[in-house]
Order: C-alpha cells, then structure tokens, then sequence
C-alpha cells in the first residue's frame, strides 16, 4: 500500500514502551529538530539488565517504528546484549526500511547507546571504550549539525 | 473512534475523472482514432475535434484559439514557457524573475537555465506568501526577459495579484507567465483581464484525465519549441497530440465552465468551516497561507510538536488522504521551500499539513475529519518529547 512495510506500519499504529520511564537512570537525547528527527530514550537498569525502557519520538514513520523496534529488543537485555543491537537488527524486525529512512534506525540504536553511557555515568561506573567512543561520535555529528542549521 | 469512513481530501493533488468527460473521451480510443495530421477522413474528424477543443478552452481563458497551445502536463507547459521564452529572446536578455514559492517544475526549469548561463533571480514573498507588484517593478532590469509567478499556490493556496504584477510586467515590455495549475477552474480567470502573456493550466486538476494541459501563449510571444517535430501545435510542440486526453480537457472545462461559481461558493464555506473546526479543536494549530485571499478549496495547517510525514500516515489509517510539506516526505528530505519563503523556520515546517477540498467533498466527510484529526493529533504529541 505505501513504501513502508507492514510490520513498520504496525509499530507506528502501536508504538511500545511509549513514554517516559518513572525512576528511569538513564537518559539518551538524540536527534536535530531542524532535521526532523529526535528521540528521548528512558531506560532503568538494575542489576545491569534495562528492566524499563521507554522512549518519546519526534519524527516521521520510520522514526517512531524505529524507535518503537529499539525498545522491544532493548527491553529485559543485559547491558552488553542491548549494546550489540544494530540496525540490521532493527531492519530485519520490520522487514524493510526504505533506502532513504535508513538514518532512523541508526539514530534510535543511538538514543540507547546515549542512555546506556548516560547510565554508566549517573552511576559512576567506568564507561566501556566502544561506548565512549560512540558518545564521541554521536556528540561530533550532532556538533555538525548544529553548524549546518543552527541550534534548537 | 467514529466509524472509518474514506475521505479524498488531496484534491490539489489530482482530481477524479468527471462521468461526463470519461463520456466524452471513449469514441476518441476506438472510432474516432485519427491522428489529426492525417489527410484522410479520420485525420479531418481527429483535428475537427481537436480544434473544437482549443476552441473550448481559448473561450474559457478568454484567449483566441491560436494562442493555445496543448501540452502532456502542466510540467511540460511550464518548461516550455520558461526554456522556450529564454531561448528565443536571449538576444535581449537572459535575466529571469521568480517567486520562491513556485512549482518545482518551474524552480527547476529555472535552475537549468541558470546552469546554461541565464540570470535568475528569486522575488521574496511576506508571512501569507504574497508577492509584492512592487518589488517586481525594482526588480526589472533592461535585460529582464522574463517574470514566472504562480497564480495560486500549490501549497498554501494563496492567490498572487497577478493582474498588478502583469501591469508592472507590460509597462517594461517584460514576458509575465503564471502557472495557473491550480487556480484555473477555481477562480475567475481571463487572460485579457490578467494581462498576462504565458499561462499554464492543467487538466487532471480539475475533473480532466491525467496527461493534458495549456500553454496559452499571447499571440506575438517569442517562443522556441522544446520539442522539434512535425509541426503539431502550429510548429510550438511536435508530437501527435493525446487526442482523447484533449477532448477530455474540453470537457472537463465546459463543466467547470458551468458549474465553478456555484462550486467554488460551497467549497469556500465548507473550507472555512474546515479551518475553524481545526483551530478551535486543535491547540498549537495554525494556519498557513493569505486567510482570506486564498483557493475555494485549500487548508493549509502547521501543527507543533508532530511531523507531517507521520501525520498522513496516521490519517490515511483512518481513511484521510491528506498530503505534507514535510521534509521526512520529500525525496531529498528537504524542507518546503514555500514553507521556508514564508518565514517559517525550518523545525516549524515538519508539521505541516495539506487538505484539499474538491467537487466531491461533503460537510459530513469534514466532520469526520474534525474528530479523527484531533485524535490523531494527539496520539502523535503523545509520542512526542515535546508537548
């Protein structure tokens, strides 16, 4: 019917772990409003598994099927298991993602990624090296955005 | 939720075929197939038909027969008044004047031609996308050859002063062309009365079949052809013409002929029923456009704290065909540039939403969309960080 798969429709019309997440200790904020895309990820991990997940997602379809994908996979993970999840994870979930929605799923496996360095952080735990750099990295592109179209 | 119901509202995008017009159209697939450049019997009945058809719709504009000129789309009308008129008065000129909100056939016709060396340069348009007769008139320059404003917009729907704008145009002995896409079959509209030299209107928007359009060309324009060919279309478009389409778009204009004031009429009090109904039941809401010089049939919103894309999808769940601005929509994911012109600042544009009423739309369909809309609204803003 349209170019976005069925199980990306389904997630749209029913998005999971909607919303924020009560007593959440970790927070991942990603995404450039100017771009059109942002999404908040709550999590709250006990015992280095994300018992809540959550997350609030400004954008199109496959933004919020995306983000709603993350959550699913994420939810009840250890830490290093939700770590691992990446976006031919996410695509495989929903079937198929057009070429040009690609981003999206990056950009929720992102907002997790930020939770969890977030988490370890709240927690004064040492952060792992991958995680550090992808912090790097996710702070350097959004840098290149706001140089691009200017701070929200 | 209300029952679902299924409600067309994206009739800016295209329209259905009129019973009337299919009517008229069948005997020109079958009986009638001549190709009108024939000698024979059948060739002499196709260019009857046919130039009974530019007869039809010279009267409708107000222009004479021979200034129009029958293309495949409003695309390939606005190409051809953009690329034909630069490429036959370069010996006195090549600097252009647009507005920022046209089609993109005519910003991209623009852009090629700037790529071959012509001059363009853009007009501004204020907060409801107005284009002012004024800042044409500095803008002109003794090299100008050429001015292209849409007459109403594709978008926001607001309609431009053409009229003083064609004036500014004339006096300077300046081409003025408006793609009337959109506003043809709408509003009143005569080519002698507007004073334009070039305009282009559409078939599928109003009630024709997809595939016919018009170049009215001023008798006396200078114009390349940008198809070379057998001389159709008295040497300004080769190709054998798409007969049934023609006599299609003949028709469908008698019908708009007949009925567009009355239409026009209802569909303006529906379309204001529309954008009250949606102010005062979504908060954040806001209207895009001129609130009161703009298209019978157009409803242009901006909502905050939601994206477009979404906002479609999310509608046409329920049965709403609606269509968006947004950059998520768009193939290169770039924000509209209508929206931009108007001073929106681009994070303001995702959320923008298109209803198109038509011929067909109903109060009671509106109603429908008065409840579901807020609905949806909501569902959205509740996924939203922001609210």
């Amino acid at each position: 019917m349209n170019s976005y798969s069925a199980k990306t429709m389904e997630h749209f019309q029913n998005p999971r772990n909607l919303g924020k997440v009560k007593g959440a200790n970790g927070i991942g904020k990603v995404g450039n409003l100017v771009c059109g895309d942002i999404m908040w990820l709550y999590i709250r991990v006990q015992d280095q598994r994300i018992e809540e997940i959550g997350v609030e997602t400004f954008g199109c379809v496959a933004a919020l099927a995306t983000s709603s994908v993350v959550t699913e996979l994420a939810k009840g993970k250890t830490i290093s298991q939700a770590l691992k999840i990446d976006k031919d994870q996410v695509i495989k979930v929903l079937g198929s993602l057009p070429p040009i929605k690609i981003h999206c799923s990056l950009l929720a496996i992102d907002a997790l990624s930020e939770a969890i360095y977030d988490y370890f952080k709240k927690t004064k735990q040492p952060v792992p090296q991958k995680l550090k750099a992808a912090h790097r990295r996710i702070l350097q592109e959004k840098k290149l955005l706001e140089q691009k179209f200017g701070t929200i | 939720m209300v029952k679902k119901r299924q409600v067309y509202l994206d009739y800016a995008a295209t329209t259905p075929v009129d019973p009337l017009v299919m009517k008229a159209m069948r005997p020109f697939f079958d009986k009638d197939f001549g190709n009108s450049m024939s000698l024979h019997r059948w060739g002499q009945s196709a260019k009857k038909a046919l130039e009974a058809s530019r007869q039809t719709v010279a009267d409708f504009i107000g222009a004479e027969k021979e200034e129009i000129v029958f293309t495949a789309s409003a695309s390939e009308s606005n190409n051809l008044a953009l690329k034909g008129v630069a490429w036959a008065n370069k010996a006195k000129g090549r600097h252009i004047l647009i507005s920022p909100i046209e089609h993109s056939c005519v910003q991209q016709s623009a852009q090629w031609l700037k790529q071959q060396g012509w001059l363009v340069e853009e007009l501004t348009v204020n907060q409801y996308g107005l284009v002012d007769p004024q800042q044409v008139k500095q803008k002109l320059r003794a090299e100008t050859i050429l001015v292209s404003v849409i007459y109403a917009s594709n978008e926001i729907g607001t309609i431009q002063p053409i009229k003083a704008i064609a004036e500014v145009c004339q006096a300077k002995k300046v081409y003025c062309h408006t793609d009337a896409s959109q506003a043809c079959g709408q509003i009143s509209l005569n080519v002698k009365d507007v004073g334009v030299d070039l305009l282009t209107a559409s078939s599928h928007k109003i009630y024709g079949p997809k595939g016919a359009a018009i170049l009215y060309i001023k008798d006396g324009v200078k114009i390349e052809p940008l198809i070379h060919g057998g001389g159709h279309e008295a040497g300004r478009r080769a190709a054998t013409v798409n007969l049934p389409a023609i006599v299609g778009l003949a028709q469908a204009v008698k019908l708009a002929d007949g009925l567009r004031i009355k239409d026009s009429r209802r569909i303006a009090k529906l379309r204001d029923y529309l954008i009250q109904g949606i102010l005062s039941r979504i908060p954040h809401s806001y209207l895009n456009g001129h609130p009161k010089q703009r298209l019978p049939n157009n409803v242009h919103f901006r909502f905050d704290f939601i994206e477009g894309e979404a906002l479609v999808f999310a509608l046409d769940q329920q049965g709403i065909a609606a269509s968006t601005g947004s950059a998520c929509s768009s193939a290169e994911l770039k924000p509209s540039k209508t929206l931009l012109a108007i001073g929106l600042k681009p994070e303001q544009t995702h959320g923008s939403l298109r209803l198109s009423l038509g011929r067909r739309t109903t109060k009671k369909e509106l109603d429908y969309v008065l409840q579901a809309l807020p609905e949806v609204v909501t569902k959205l803003r509740k996924a939203s960080p922001f609210k």
